[in-house]
């Protein structure tokens, strides 16, 4: 899987090095954006930043492909999350797999209610995850409080703690929806331009 | 009394009178009891025996302990409380748990009632079980905010963690308890939520601070104000209730009652 689009890119490459200031032509039955490479990444201005753009394709590719989530469980919400676990929404087809130790997660569930007396923890354990990692809002409480948001031991919102990437309404939200979110967030990652933004800097 | 016996009469006469007539089978008289059957309200039937044997009781712990029991009653029909002088947390509850012939040695729970009007606003609440006699009974005493109780700890260890949650949640003062500390709020939380006069929005509300690098405590204030939904529907819900009022769910147990039938 990892090989095709590798031997795609390296192909282009030699024909982009020629010209390399021209745009990628943009084919009909490509999804809107992209070319058939895939790639978010159609309008390079100069070689090295195409060279650039070509790896963070492949760092991207790489990051979304493997999402491993904590978990990270707090009410209600954390059962649709087993589901998205289980065999009828199969999250490893994703290549999201949980871990239980925040050391090797890339990717925070926010599932349920944030209480106060939580809060530094969610943010401890946030730390604790190596960089590159992103977080999803699970569920009406994570997001804003939800039906708790007048009370007095709970937190409104998770992003008054974390920054959060993908929020998904619901209460709870389905499976299928925490599904979506993902494949959101996966579309997040493919336009980072982590190697872009460095040279440009 | 009457009404209960007339309501038990009738499937008795349709039996009697069922054998006299002979065109009915038994499967129409099955479906004629089922229908009927199926028509009684469901109501928690009250067995009339059990209950006298926990109003014997009732008074038997009133005449074993007259210093601390003041009443004795009965709530929702059958269900029997005791009610006493906060001084005696101690001696009712090891008479509940130790006599032969209560054996109350399951406490079910402990809870608390905050009425602001009362003069001693908050009601302790103690339930029990007795697995040998199939029995519950409930304790009910009261305090203030400054008047302490004496924990129930030193009876029932089970008592630990439901007054460390009243503690947290009322502000109940428990003496003797072995750690009473709060249970379920955040660390350093100030005030006593499940008061009354606790606003529900509570004083403190949390955020990171990233120059701190740390969750920070902030006074609340809130974007949009708590907004109050008319739920209420125009119709009314039970009114059979209408006029009731809150104590007419209780029955009061005459203490006299045994000594009166001694006498004789």
């Amino acid at each position: 899987m990892l090989q095709t689009p590798l031997r795609a890119i390296a192909a282009q490459s030699v024909r982009r090095l020629a010209t390399p200031t021209s745009t990628l032509e943009l084919t009909g039955d490509a999804p809107k954006g992209l070319n058939k490479t895939g790639t978010p990444f159609t309008a390079p201005n100069s070689t090295a930043e195409y060279a650039l753009a070509r790896l963070d394709d492949v760092m991207n590719m790489a990051q979304r492909t493997s999402l491993w989530p904590l978990t990270f469980g707090l009410a209600c919400c954390a059962v649709e999350m087993m589901h998205f676990a289980a065999p009828r929404y199969d999250m490893d087809r994703y290549g999201v797999v949980f871990r239980a130790s925040p050391r090797q997660c890339d990717l925070i569930f926010v599932a349920g209610t944030v209480t106060n007396k939580m809060a530094p923890a969610l943010r401890r354990i946030y730390d604790q995850m190596p960089e590159a990692k992103w977080v999803i809002s699970m569920g009406s409480c994570a997001n804003g409080g939800g039906y708790y948001h007048y009370a007095y031991s709970v937190l409104r919102g998770c992003d008054r703690v974390i920054p959060v990437d993908i929020y998904v309404p619901g209460c709870p939200p389905t499976a299928e929806a925490l599904l979506y979110g993902v494949l959101q967030l996966q579309k997040k990652i493919k336009r980072k331009r982590e190697a872009q933004l460095w040279y440009r800097r | 009394m009457l009404k209960r016996a007339l309501l038990t009469g009738v499937p008795v006469v349709r039996s009697l009178a069922a054998p006299l007539s002979t065109s009915t089978t038994i499967a129409q008289q099955q479906q004629q009891t089922g229908g009927e059957k199926a028509k009684k309200p469901t109501i928690w039937k009250i067995d009339e025996k059990k209950r006298e044997k926990l109003a014997s009781f009732g008074r038997y712990a009133a005449e074993c302990l007259p210093k601390f029991v003041q009443q004795a009653q009965f709530a929702a029909g059958d269900e029997l409380e005791l009610l006493i002088h906060p001084d005696g947390v101690i001696p009712v509850l090891s008479f509940l748990r130790g006599n032969h012939s209560a054996q109350f040695t399951n406490l079910t729970f402990i809870t608390c009632v905050d009425v602001p009007t009362r003069k001693n606003r908050f009601e302790l609440i103690y339930a029990f079980y007795s697995v040998r006699f199939n029995a519950r009974v409930r304790v009910r005493t009261y305090t203030d905010e400054v008047a302490p109780i004496e924990s129930a700890y030193s009876v029932f260890t089970g008592a630990d963690w439901f007054e460390r949650e009243i503690y947290d949640m009322y502000g109940v003062w428990f003496n003797n308890h072995p750690d009473l500390r709060r249970l379920l709020t955040d660390y350093g939380f100030e005030g006593h939520p499940f008061r009354k006069d606790f606003p529900l929005t509570g004083y403190n509300e949390v955020r990171y601070d990233p120059e701190l690098r740390r969750v920070v405590y902030e006074p609340t204030e809130l974007a949009q104000e708590f907004r109050r939904f008319d739920l209420e529907t125009p119709w009314e819900s039970f009114p059979s209730f209408r006029n009731a009022s809150i104590t007419s769910g209780y029955e009061v147990i005459d203490l006299k009652q045994q000594e009166a039938e001694k006498k004789q």
